[in-house]
């Protein structure tokens, strides 16, 4: 199963804030461990590694955000 | 110079006396356990080989502990299993803690009805110290200590060789040199041939106390531990309550102050509580995952660690050299009578490469893990380790090595198509090494179906005890020794045990399967047909 990049969830805003209040004053750090122990509890349910790797080349060919002119 | 009581004294060769270079039909540089391995083997199919070494004396220092059940069963055919058995400690159970805590334990031989234990522990230079005496029983081994290769010319049709003695040179022609001279491989560095694959920085304190403990048989392995912070350490049993221990150390850590006694004494206290032990070495070690691209450079062919050399988490760095040698022994005897093409000896390359490929991902992984490489990385293992005390799915992920299991040579040009449907019995399918199983007729006390395979090509029937087979296994089966194909020397074997119907997938109906001298399969049906098997050793002797 090719992975899905088109609406999947059904209360899109009701996730998303689940993810971010998990992160709710988080140092960096900690946020970033958390992100690492989220991603791994996911791939483990989703189970295939086709799938898995899509969403690799999908998350790190993501644009660059805007770089703000340093003056 | 000679001294007769240590085997590895040096003594002159008779050929030193003589003005013109002797001829040998196989020279093996280095008598490491691979090159050991190696001559016992050719030995054993009648094949004379020189074994050179530089050394005079047997090895010393914490290299090798751990062998593995495929070694073992190599072993066995040599006839040394049941010694290295008796002299090391069986295991099977690893244990791996994060912190303080408990988080995983391992079994890594399940299943019952297996002749040999998944593991032993052995320090390496009794494995060696085996090999020699076993060597020093036959003329067909002319082990020579004290002889080192200073010299190599390689030729299309064999290799000029000069060695080093304490009594000069000299100079010895060979029709194949098999280097087994290890990780810095003269043999190697003459061809001017380098690695491909990687050096890992961070670097591994290890060191051997003797300690008597009530401790279980177990290897033990931390993550984060107290008494190592962020690092990780290893605990493993040895013979005569030798222990292993193996400290992560970090890159940068000062060689000569963490080798002192004094620096060690203490992170081994720290480990392991106020013990009395006394240290039988200590040393510190980087690691290579990496191999030659080509094992076979015309009738130079490299084996061990002169060919690859892995991390020593998962124990694949012996283990595999020892599997290289049984690949190269009858491909070597065979080409040497004359009964196969040196293609064969590609055929070597091809199968090992891809072997040192799987063992090379897997100790790379495991030492990735370990070890991680920068601050992602290091967040991705931390993170499996805090996940793995409460979700199942996590310990699979834990990587404190993925302890050696043999190769499976899919793909190989020996291999002829798998006439099974796809999917059965995949663990025995063609370029598998055979699987054991209790022996169900089990003549003259041989109770195991393995040690009824190798050293010649063997045609095996698993049908159920009742079952109609052709007349070539007709009675007494075992004593069908006799009998060629094609000039190839045949036997045949019948199998009959649950076990064996179950890992064969024999249990519905007769299987076929003709497995090599090194006790690899090549081929397997599910009927007879001598044409078929004919061809198929035809295959598997890279005659067509
Ligand atoms: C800390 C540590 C732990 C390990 N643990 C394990 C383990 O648990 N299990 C496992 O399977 N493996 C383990 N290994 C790996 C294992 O020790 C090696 O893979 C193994 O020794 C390779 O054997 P070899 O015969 O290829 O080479 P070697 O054992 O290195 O032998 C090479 C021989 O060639 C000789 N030689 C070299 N140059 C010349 C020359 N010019 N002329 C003549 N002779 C020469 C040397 O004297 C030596 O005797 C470990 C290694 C280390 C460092």
């Amino acid at each position: 199963m090719p992975l899905k990049t088109q609406p999947n969830l059904a209360d899109p805003d009701a996730v998303y804030q689940l993810i971010v209040a998990a992160h709710h004053g988080l140092s960096a750090d900690d946020s970033a461990a958390l992100n690492a122990r989220l991603v791994l509890l996911l791939a483990n349910h989703i189970g295939d590694a086709t799938v898995i790797q899509d969403a690799v080349r999908a998350a790190t060919t993501s644009p660059p955000p805007p770089v703000r002119p340093s003056n | 110079m000679s001294d007769s009581s240590n085997p590895f004294a040096y003594r002159r060769a008779p050929s030193q006396d003589r003005r013109e270079a002797s001829h040998h039909p196989i020279v093996i540089a280095g008598a490491g356990p691979v090159g050991l391995v190696l001559a016992l083997d050719l030995a054993k199919k009648g094949q004379r080989s020189v074994v050179l070494d530089k050394r005079t004396s047997l090895s010393d220092g914490s290299r090798a502990i751990c062998w593995a059940k495929r070694t073992l069963e190599i072993m066995g055919r040599l006839g040394l299993a049941d010694d290295l058995i008796a002299k090391g400690v069986t295991w099977k159970t690893g244990k791996v803690f994060h912190r303080e805590a408990e988080v995983f334990a391992f079994d890594l031989l399940p299943e019952a009805g297996h002749q040999r234990p998944a593991f032993i522990n052995l320090q390496q230079f009794y494995f060696e110290a085996a090999c020699v005496a076993a060597a020093a029983k036959t003329d067909l081994i002319d082990l020579r200590w004290g002889h080192e290769m200073t010299g190599l010319d390689a030729r299309p049709d064999g290799v000029r060789l000069t060695v080093t003695t304490p009594d000069g040179a000299d100079d010895l022609t060979a029709g194949w040199l098999v280097a087994t001279d290890g990780a810095r491989s003269f043999v190697r560095q003459s061809l001017g041939l380098g690695f491909i694959g990687q050096t890992f920085d961070d670097q591994f304190l290890i060191c051997d106390i003797k300690m008597k403990s009530a401790r279980p048989t177990e290897r033990w392995f931390w993550f984060d531990p107290p008494f190592n912070p962020g690092r990780s350490a290893l605990l493993h049993r040895q013979a005569d309550d030798v222990w292993r221990l193996d400290f992560q150390i970090g890159p940068d850590a000062d060689r000569t102050e963490a080798t002192k006694p004094e620096n060690v004494a203490a992170r081994v206290r720290a480990m392991l509580g106020p013990v009395d032990f006394t240290f039988e070495w200590i040393s510190c070690y980087r690691f290579q995952c990496r191999r030659l691209e080509h094992f076979r450079h015309g009738r130079v062919v490299f084996a061990g660690d002169a060919a690859h050399q892995v991390s020593p988490f998962g124990a694949r760095g012996g283990n595999s050299g020892v599997q290289d040698a049984d690949n190269l022994g009858w491909k070597l005897d065979l080409v040497l009578r004359a009964l196969a093409p040196e293609a064969l000896i590609d055929s070597y390359a091809q199968e090992r490469q891809q072997a040192a490929d799987e063992n090379i991902l897997n100790s790379t992984r495991a030492t990735d893990f370990i070890a991680p490489k920068g601050a992602g990385a290091t967040r991705f293992r931390d993170a499996v380790l805090e996940l793995a005390g409460t979700h199942p799915f996590a310990r699979r992920l834990l990587n404190s090595g993925r302890l050696s299991l043999p190769a499976t040579y899919d793909g190989s040009p020996l291999n002829t198509v798998d006439a099974f449907s796809p999917g059965a019995a995949p663990n025995v399918r063609p370029g598998a090494p055979a699987a054991d199983a209790p022996d169900g007729i089990a003549p003259e006390g041989n109770a195991w179906l393995l040690p009824q395979l190798g050293d010649r090509f063997t045609v095996l029937a698993v049908a159920a005890p009742n079952a109609k087979l052709p007349t070539e296994f007709d009675s007494p089966p075992r004593s069908t020794n006799g009998g060629s194909i094609n000039g190839v020397p045949v036997r045949w074997r019948t199998a009959h045990a649950p076990e064996a119907l179950q890992r064969y997938g024999a249990v519905d109906g007769i299987a076929v399967y003709l497995i090599r001298p090194d006790q690899h399969i090549a081929a397997r049906w599910r009927s007879f047909d001598g044409a078929e098997i004919t061809h198929a050793i035809d295959r598997a002797t890279a005659r067509a």
